[in-house]
């Protein structure tokens, strides 16, 4: 059949499956949205801006476990990309980046919106191309599919020149043989011996504790990893992106491990006399000072990417792989046991901080940001989504929302990007209609990305959106109060009246500030048909504890000051 | 210590780059990088030194082989291999030393490719070493411009490195 080449995108497109694309269009780009209405059965989102489609084909990808696609044109549209790119890389989602590039002939001649968009993206994809001729458009995004859901995922960006998308080929047939690249492999197989030589330091080890990653739920190795779990009887700590891998009130999740991690779960990996890292990259944030890093642990590392094993920490055992097919083959091999003194090490560590904790506090008048985050989790269902933005409130969302299932845990860890949150809850609203969506954001990051709320209101689609608004760059006047000599520097924040602007947009808007408000705000909010901005004013100068300054050692925490617990009621 | 890296890859648009900007982004410093052609259709051999200790190299190879257009990576350091580094020296002899000029090409079986009234051009092959050596005592008598390859390197003995099988040529 006689195909164009932006009919052949679509084409392929179709082929993976593709329910939802993000794409903004442009002059370079023109064909491909010409072509379109060929193909109904793809349902197309208008962001408001490149990078805000980009972060909503980021949120689908991580929800629906499907390659999330994002389309812009060539310059501008491109460049608006990267950030979203960039993100998706850093937290290796599956994604594909259509961008259109100016005609082949005038590549190099500095054209009108011509930018070297593969040179660019290149250290921030798994891999990228540029196409010149619509007979290497089939193959290039068959292969830019496979290469970004196989092996360990990441985005790829795909360049495709005007005159490509306009040529014809008048026999074009989609072509689905196996694909086979010279200098990529995806799987790799462990050695039944390192298994085994793995088994043997888990059936003898009397402290382990697991760190549970993103790799457990991007292999979709769940239910394998809860029996691995439960059989060693060993305690689990979580990364702040490995959230769902098991639930948070399982009994052996101690919570989340690192900089604003739990006390006794870092203490806890500091005092281990085995780390089972199960598909995490011991990034900076959750190891602290690498030196005194876990020193009397062996360390096993299950983990798909060769180049991550022996990266930052060294290791007696890799075994390099699938996860799922790892544990496995690892799992008979693992010897009961129950650990006893072990977990009651943990939980005399842990002791009471219940009644310490601020969400178990009578009110005293302040509105505090974990209390909000506790009774969205109190009062949303178990599989609700929930995607943040970055900084102070992603940290209280981290601690207190409580993830119970896979694939519901939505936020930028990596790159840490602010104007993530509203986005990506477009996005996870498009991969799972059919759950309670919420966004908390912070007045910072919300504003990034504000004018997406003209796209939710175009799409007709609802996502609660809760906005911890502190009036400050929380994250960075922490920072500033504890390490900067309280010197405020261009963090006082002034927001616009977030309830006029959710009602600008035909939205419906509530504001809280006081606690005793904001129980019926969020089920007001779950009761209104459409979306809803939930402007939740706390308290301003509020920190995130425990907190390890970076370069410190995992067991030196900032705790949060009593103080705070008879902080008088302000007038 | 300097490692020689052989790294086979796909004969495509702007893999060099990829693998330059690989070592630019994770710090390596390329002390000399060659490619070329093989004698299989497709596929080029880079061959790169760089400065590290072994555990820098392990990483810079996985982190190769991340790249989707990169075959095979070998290190040949610790191999039996040989190394080899083609210079040309263009060389003064305004200053009387042609005798002396002839007698070093001689002790170094180098060779005289061009000669003027005024000047010289040297062609040497060899080590790294050799070549240093050479132009160090090339130096005080008068070099014009010199040019050097950098180095290809081959393993000993009568086995290929390249895994053909793996990579599914």
């Amino acid at each position: 059949m006689k195909r164009s080449g932006a009919q052949i995108i679509w084409e392929c497109l179709v082929k993976e499956n593709i329910k939802v694309i993000f794409g903004y269009p442009g002059g370079a780009n023109l064909p491909i949205y010409d072509a379109m209405r060929g193909y109904p059965q793809i349902h197309h989102v208008l962001p408001r801006h490149e990078q805000g489609g980009g972060h909503m084909a980021d949120g689908y990808a991580r929800v629906s476990g499907k390659v999330g696609v994002a389309m812009g044109t060539s310059g501008p549209g491109a460049t608006n990309l990267v950030t979203a790119i960039a993100t998706a890389h850093m937290d290796s989602i599956p994604m594909v980046f259509i961008t259109a590039q100016v005609t082949s002939k005038l590549i190099g001649y500095d054209a009108f919106q011509e930018t070297d968009v593969t040179g660019i993206t290149l250290p921030i994809t798994k891999h990228n191309y540029l196409v010149t001729d619509v007979y290497d458009i089939m193959p290039t995004l068959r292969e830019a599919f496979y290469i970004a859901k196989s092996g360990r995922p990441g985005p790829v960006l795909v360049d495709i020149t005007k005159d490509a998308q306009q040529a014809f080929i008048e026999d074009w047939e989609y072509d689905d043989t196996p694909i086979h690249l010279k200098g990529y492999r995806p799987d790799f197989t462990p050695a039944l011996a390192s298994i085994k030589e793995a088994a043997a330091l888990i059936n003898s080890a009397k402290k382990p504790v697991i760190l549970a990653g993103h790799g457990i739920l991007m292999g979709n190795a769940m239910k394998e990893f809860k029996e691995f779990a439960e059989k060693a009887h060993a305690p689990i700590a979580m990364t702040l992106l490995g959230m769902g891998a098991i639930s948070a009130h399982h009994p052996l999740n101690m919570g989340m491990m690192g900089m604003h991690g739990e006390s006794w779960v870092n203490h806890a990996i500091q005092d281990a006399d085995l780390i089972l890292a199960f598909g995490m990259r011991f990034d900076d944030r959750v190891t602290g000072n690498l030196n005194n890093y876990a020193k009397n642990a062996k360390k096993i590392h299950i983990e798909i990417d060769p180049s991550e094993v022996n990266k930052n920490v060294k290791v007696d055992v890799g075994l390099i792989g699938n996860i799922k097919e790892i544990l496995t083959q690892l799992n008979p091999f693992v010897e009961k046991n129950d650990r006893k003194e072990w977990l009651k090490v943990i939980s005399d560590m842990k002791g009471e901080t219940a009644v310490r904790d601020i969400v178990n506090l009578p009110d005293n008048g302040h509105l505090y940001a974990a209390q909000v985050v506790n009774d969205i989790r109190r009062l949303a269902p178990k599989n609700t989504v929930i995607t943040t933005d970055v900084g102070q409130h992603q940290m209280w969302t981290a601690q207190y929302f409580k993830v119970e299932d896979a694939h519901t845990w939505v936020t930028s860890g990596g790159l840490g990007t602010m104007g993530f949150g509203l986005p990506s809850a477009i996005g996870a609203k498009f991969a799972s209609p059919e759950s309670e969506v919420w966004t908390v954001c912070g007045d910072g990051g919300f504003q990034m990305t504000a004018a997406e709320l003209s796209t939710i209101a175009q799409e007709e689609i609802k996502v609660n959106i809760a906005i911890i608004n502190n009036g400050f760059l929380g994250m960075v006047r922490q920072w500033q109060e504890f390490f900067y000599d309280k010197n405020y520097a261009s963090t006082p924040m002034k927001s616009p009246d977030f309830v006029k602007l959710a009602e600008a947009h035909g939205l419906k808007g509530i504001r809280v500030t006081k606690r005793s408000e904001v129980e019926a705000a969020i089920k007001e909010a779950q009761a209104h048909p459409g979306s809803v901005v939930i402007d939740f004013k706390v308290e301003q100068e509020d920190s995130v504890y425990p907190m390890v300054p970076a370069g410190a050692s995992l067991h030196e925490m900032i705790r949060r000051p009593s103080s705070i617990v008879e902080t008088p009621l302000d007038e | 210590m300097l490692h020689t890296l052989v790294i086979l890859v796909e004969d495509k648009p702007g893999v060099l780059n990829r693998v330059a900007s690989l070592f630019r982004r994770r710090t390596y410093n390329i002390e000399s990088l060659t490619v070329g052609h093989t004698d299989i259709p497709g596929v080029s051999r880079m061959t790169i030194t760089v400065v590290g200790n072994d555990d820098h190299i392990e990483r810079l190879t996985s982190y190769l082989y991340k790249l989707v257009n990169v075959i095979q990576v070998e290190d040949l350091t610790k191999r039996k291999m040989v190394s080899r580094d083609l210079a040309l020296i263009k060389i003064s002899t305004q200053n009387e030393k042609r005798a002396e000029i002839f007698q070093m090409v001689e002790v170094f079986r180098a060779k005289v490719i061009d000669v003027t009234n005024e000047s010289l051009i040297i062609e040497i092959t060899g080590s790294d070493d050799k070549i240093s050596g050479f132009i160090d005592v090339m130096k005080p008598l008068g070099i014009i411009e010199m040019v050097r390859t950098g180095a290809i390197a081959m393993e000993r003995g009568s086995d290929s490195l390249i895994n053909l099988a793996e990579s599914g040529l």
